[in-house]
């Protein structure tokens, strides 16, 4: 794994986290929508809380994608679970949400789920490559 | 009945949420090295490919099926069941089709690593 790789993972734990705290901040302003005023849910994109948060989930996509590129889903999933502990520290810290014992414990599983995937290599299987045959002169 | 409805709508999700991380990993290790293939060809050339990609294509397909699921869900039965199986649940199908699909060497890590995270989310939603 090298420092790039990392920072991607990274980007993908951060983007998620950061835009779904973002849209969670944002929806709260603008309240809730009626399901027969579906055409409020287009608008909602113009509270600029929402619209900065659906950058962030763009950036999460390209980033995961990015990291699928180059490591197994079952390696990339486990190791950018991480995004669920920062968004509770964030609902804590900064939408002053109430986190409950149980959800300290899903915490503490989580980060070590992490811990044992992120020792182990990021890729255990090599999509086939096609070769051009090997020429042996007589 | 009601119930019923529930966990079909949490099967749903799962299924399409899985089906779509696994055809979106797939068209990834198709088109390569992201950061790579960006260097060489610049990123106008990497969004190119991957949007061409016809599983990538599929791979979004099932993870809008997958959203608009969890919204049939959640109207079905209540938020602290649907959100944490059908999170915790896609952790290990996902472990399971990528073995069988994409190949991938699951060792004894990773299974853990998938039920340890598994169980973490279905605590943190519950």
């Amino acid at each position: 794994m090298t420092f790039r790789k990392y920072l991607v993972l990274a980007a993908v734990t951060l983007c998620a986290a950061v835009g779904d705290s973002l849209l969670s901040y944002g929806m709260k302003q603008v309240g809730g929508i009626s399901p027969h005023q579906l055409y409020d849910i287009i608008l909602v994109i113009l509270n600029p809380w929402i619209a900065l948060g659906v950058f962030f989930l763009l950036g999460f996509f390209a980033s995961y994608m990015t990291a699928l590129s180059w490591a197994d889903l079952t390696y990339v999933l486990p190791a950018t679970s991480l995004g669920y502990v920062l968004l509770t520290i964030i609902a804590k810290f900064c939408l002053h949400e109430q986190v409950s014992f149980t959800r300290w414990l899903g915490i503490l599983l989580i980060s070590s789920g992490v811990g044992f995937v992120t020792q182990g290599p990021e890729l255990t299987h090599q999509p086939k490559v096609k070769t051009a045959p090997v020429r042996v002169d007589p | 009945m009601n119930l019923l409805y529930t966990w079909s709508g949490i099967g749903a999700i799962v299924l399409a949420s899985t089906s779509g991380d696994v055809l979106l990993s797939h068209a990834m290790k198709e088109v390569g090295d992201l950061g790579e293939l960006r260097k060489r060809s610049g990123l106008a050339a990497v969004i190119g490919s991957v949007i061409r990609n016809r599983y990538f294509l599929l791979g979004v397909l099932a993870m809008t099926v997958a959203f608009y699921g969890l919204l049939f869900g959640l109207s079905w039965g209540d938020v602290s069941l649907v959100a944490p199986a059908s999170a915790s649940l896609t952790f290990v199908a996902n472990a399971v089709a990528a073995k069988f699909f994409l190949h991938e060497r699951v060792d004894h890590r990773r299974w853990i690593a998938a039920l340890l995270v598994a169980g973490g989310v279905a605590l943190l939603h519950g």
